[in-house]
């Protein structure tokens, strides 16, 4: 089948503004929609620059604005879009190519939350910490993330205000707050509760949906907001 | 300076980090890495669900490998398994739990209890998620230790002088500069290459590129031979589905709904080893029992319960639910033999020095690690869950080890213009008159390595390949970029990575043409059975300098596991 392509394209090389670029593809209807960028970089505009590695979801490299929707393209599935389908890059971050945004600005929010497990005791030796099955289960849902930024760049709120985290990193700021075996949760609780933390979230699930891995982000969000404001977790 | 952030890269990093200036160096952003597609687990004889042993392990991978594994590195892979599943718990990966709270482990492909007499539960787990959560836990804890990164430089040249590494020549995504790094001690972390095949599960970014850099430089590279091709890759896009699936009791059919596998492997059936199945499947397709007489057959689960589906294996079901658009808890998965891992690459020792020639001279101050380093731990056919094993105990081993000889290294003189070879390349591409495409070429090559050099193989076969590949290179010396640009040329990059897969495919090709046997992940239609009177032995691959390979062999470093016949 075939399948059209209208891409957003920017080359600093080249000018000051982006345009828009069309082609049209020769595709299965089982194809990734990264294939179907290949195909246009392979054989008709080797110049597309776009980021991509392991084409199933897991690397978190290819997150675009694909229909008006953050996705990765390569989850995107041919018949999903046809007949035609508006790629753009992610929104929020500064576009450097094509498709490719600097990642800097939110690998820092990230690394503002103190992203690694937090407990000054002593681990047993030659042995693992206990943690019960619910202990576990309680934080599986945020330990997902792949970092693809597909949420924090669906959400308005981080369009408006670069100061704030974003969802992504307050995800993963959840994955170790309601771990029972980090002691970091004050000290992250603390970051959040700050003008550029949680409170900024205004539950517009945009980054609910965006999420390629189905984590529940907005929920996190939500978890975080009570446990500063009851300051339980 | 640490080449590849994947898990071998981070974990060496960890180590070294601390105690002398490091940097990680790496074509993608962190986290981006292969290693967080492992799915299935990684094993360590703790024993905490039922009675195990590192010898048991030991005995496991050697088999596992069809004896072609230095048994030595091996005892210290499964002893040093315990440990490093502890560190990683300690810095906080979420493992499955059991219901007193301890570790808990499932069942893998090959590993058995009391040297093959039935499976045991010995891969700790994070549902089917293992290897993202050991990239991520190591990616954290590089944070921790405030790890400098050099993200999206490629590396395309090692420097050497007086025989001992210098540094390395990388190419920056954003600028298209060519930057020239000095480095006392390098050690290549770049993972593997299934890239070379039509059907992989490898990602992209999988090319050989460490192997290929040093291959270039002069270094051999072992056992190229060895290629694993995972059973069960979805059907025509060869995404792996994780050997988990087969742990936790799904079974795979042939088109006739026959569960073949009792006919090839009476004791462990479906739980074989990987070479074993995947085999057993080409078998199947080829005498007419595939899918609809098609080139596939069925995984079941749905007889499973489907708590387990939806809970342990949660990954693998929604690539089903999107990629094929199979819903497993009720229908079959359509799935095929995908390219999957290289038990070959860059020779190294326990400590992951690299080392050249049959006598093992270590190269000073280069190190490599992970699955493009070949220690040799996974022998001829590498078992499950020993590869995120393999990364974190050698990759720990490799930095303690490269960090201390950098401490008491001297930097050597650069030769002048270390960055000429690389910037001439480059300006060939850009530069070139030629008309040839490198996605062509490249489509080619993986076309005709998986028909060729594929699961099986045969001396016709190969010298047909030979040939074809010497066209291939040809046609790569008229290889012009439509990309001009400096930012983001991802064009060039391709068009480097293709060189490499080329190198690599050469050293495959003539180390099966020598080897006139079948073990492992090496099949020769031909020559069907194992030759331990004559191949006991590790290939060494040199590319010379008219871009022909010669060949060395070093013999396998044996224990206390004599070979023996290979069932399961």
């Amino acid at each position: 089948m075939q399948l059209e392509l209208r891409i957003k394209r920017f080359n600093p090389e080249a000018g000051t503004e982006p345009w828009w670029d069309e082609f049209t593809v020769e595709v299965e209807p089982n194809d990734r929609l990264l294939d179907a960028l290949h195909e246009v970089k392979w054989h008709q505009d080797g110049t597309l620059a776009l980021r991509r590695s392991c084409a199933h979801g897991i690397c978190g490299s290819d997150a675009m604005l694909i229909n008006g929707q953050n996705a990765l393209a390569c989850k995107v599935m041919a018949k999903d879009v046809e007949p035609r389908a508006t790629i753009e890059p992610i929104r929020g971050l500064p576009v450097l190519k094509d498709l490719i945004v600097d990642m800097e600005p939110f690998f820092e929010g990230y690394k503002r939350m103190l992203p690694w497990l937090i407990n000054d005791e002593q681990p047993p030796d030659d042995q693992e910490r206990l943690q019960t099955p619910e202990d576990r289960h309680r934080y599986d849902d945020t330990t997902k993330c792949i970092l693809c930024a597909a949420c924090t760049t669906s959400c308005p709120i981080f369009w408006g205000d670069e100061e704030y985290v974003g969802p992504a990193a307050i995800v993963n700021a959840h994955r170790f707050i309601y771990d029972s075996r980090d002691q970091g949760a004050p000290e992250r609780l603390k970051i959040l509760a700050d003008r550029t933390g949680v409170f900024r979230c205004r539950t517009t699930f945009n980054c609910t949906e965006a999420c390629p891995r189905g984590i529940k982000v907005t929920k996190a969000i939500q978890d975080v907001k009570r446990s500063i404001l009851f300051e339980r977790y | 300076m640490i080449v590849g952030a994947g898990g071998a890269g981070l974990r060496a990093a960890i180590e070294a980090a601390g105690e002398v200036n490091t940097a990680v160096i790496s074509k993608l952003y962190p986290t981006r890495s292969h290693t967080g597609a492992a799915q299935g687990g990684m094993c360590a004889a703790l024993a905490n669900v039922e009675e195990d042993s590192p010898e048991w392990h030991v005995f496991d991978t050697v088999k596992g490998g069809d004896y072609l594994v230095d048994q030595p590195a091996a005892e210290i892979m499964c002893r040093e398994a315990i440990d490093a599943v502890y560190e990683l718990e300690h810095w906080g990966l979420p493992f499955d739990r059991t219901p007193d709270g301890k570790l808990d482990q499932r069942r893998f492909g090959g590993h058995t209890r009391n040297h093959g007499e039935a499976p045991v539960r010995r891969a700790v787990y994070a549902a089917d998620r293992t290897g993202h959560m050991i990239l991520q836990t190591l990616y954290q804890q590089c944070i921790k230790r405030d790890v400098r990164f050099f993200n999206e430089f490629y590396v395309l040249d090692l420097i050497m002088q007086d025989g001992a590494c210098a540094g390395v020549v990388a190419y920056e995504l954003a600028t298209g500069e060519i930057h020239v790094f000095k480095a006392k001690a390098v050690l290549f972390a770049t993972g593997g290459f299934g890239r070379i095949f039509k059907i992989s599960s490898n990602a992209h970014a999988l090319t050989g590129d460490g192997p290929a850099v040093c291959l270039r430089r002069g270094v051999p590279l072992e056992d190229m031979e060895f290629f694993q091709f995972h059973p069960t890759g979805i059907y025509k896009m060869g995404i792996l589905i994780s050997e988990a699936v087969r742990g936790e009791g799904g079974i795979l059919l042939n088109g006739e709904g026959e569960r073949f596998m009792e006919r090839y492997a009476p004791t462990v059936k479906d739980l074989a080893p990987r070479d074993l199945i995947s085999r057993a499947i080409y078998q199947e397709i080829k005498e007419g029992r595939g899918v609809e007489g098609k080139d596939y057959i069925h995984l079941q689960v749905h007889h499973l319960p489907k708590e387990v589906i939806e809970e342990k294996l949660p990954d693998v079901t929604e690539f089903a639910r999107i990629y094929l658009g199979v819903e497993p808890t009720r229908e079959l998965v359509p799935i095929q033999p995908t390219a999957h891992y290289a038990m070959g690459g860059i020779p190294t020792d326990v400590d992951g020095q690299v080392v050249v020639g049959p006598d093992e001279a270590p190269v000073p101050g280069l190190y490599a690690a992970g699955e493009c380093a070949c220690v040799s731990v996974h022998g001829a056919n590498r078992l499950g869950t020993n590869s995120l094993l393999d990364i974190v105990v050698f990759g720990r081993r490799g930095g303690r080890h490269m960090a201390e000889y950098a401490a008491g290294a001297e930097q050597r003189e650069l030769p002048d213009h270390p960055e000429r070879d690389t910037a001439e390349l480059l300006r060939r591409f850009l530069e070139g008159t030629g008309g040839d495409n490198a996605a062509d070429i490249r489509a080619e090559l993986q076309e005709q390595m998986s028909d060729l050099a594929g699961i099986v193989r045969t001396e016709e076969g190969l010298r047909k390949l030979q040939d074809i590949l010497n066209g291939l290179h040809e046609r790569y010396e008229r290889v012009v970029v439509q990309d001009k640009g400096k930012v983001f040329n991802t064009e060039l990059v391709e068009t480097v990575e293709l060189r490499f897969l080329l190198d690599i495919s050469d050293t495959l090709v003539a180390a099966a043409l020598a080897r006139d046997e079948s073990r492992g992940g090496h099949w020769r239609d031909d020559h069907p059975l194992r030759d331990d009177e004559h191949w006991l032995r590790h290939s060494l691959a040199y590319r010379e300098p008219d871009g022909s390979v010669r060949l060395e062999f070093k013999d396998v470093k044996l224990g206390e596991y004599v070979p023996m016949e290979r069932k399961y």
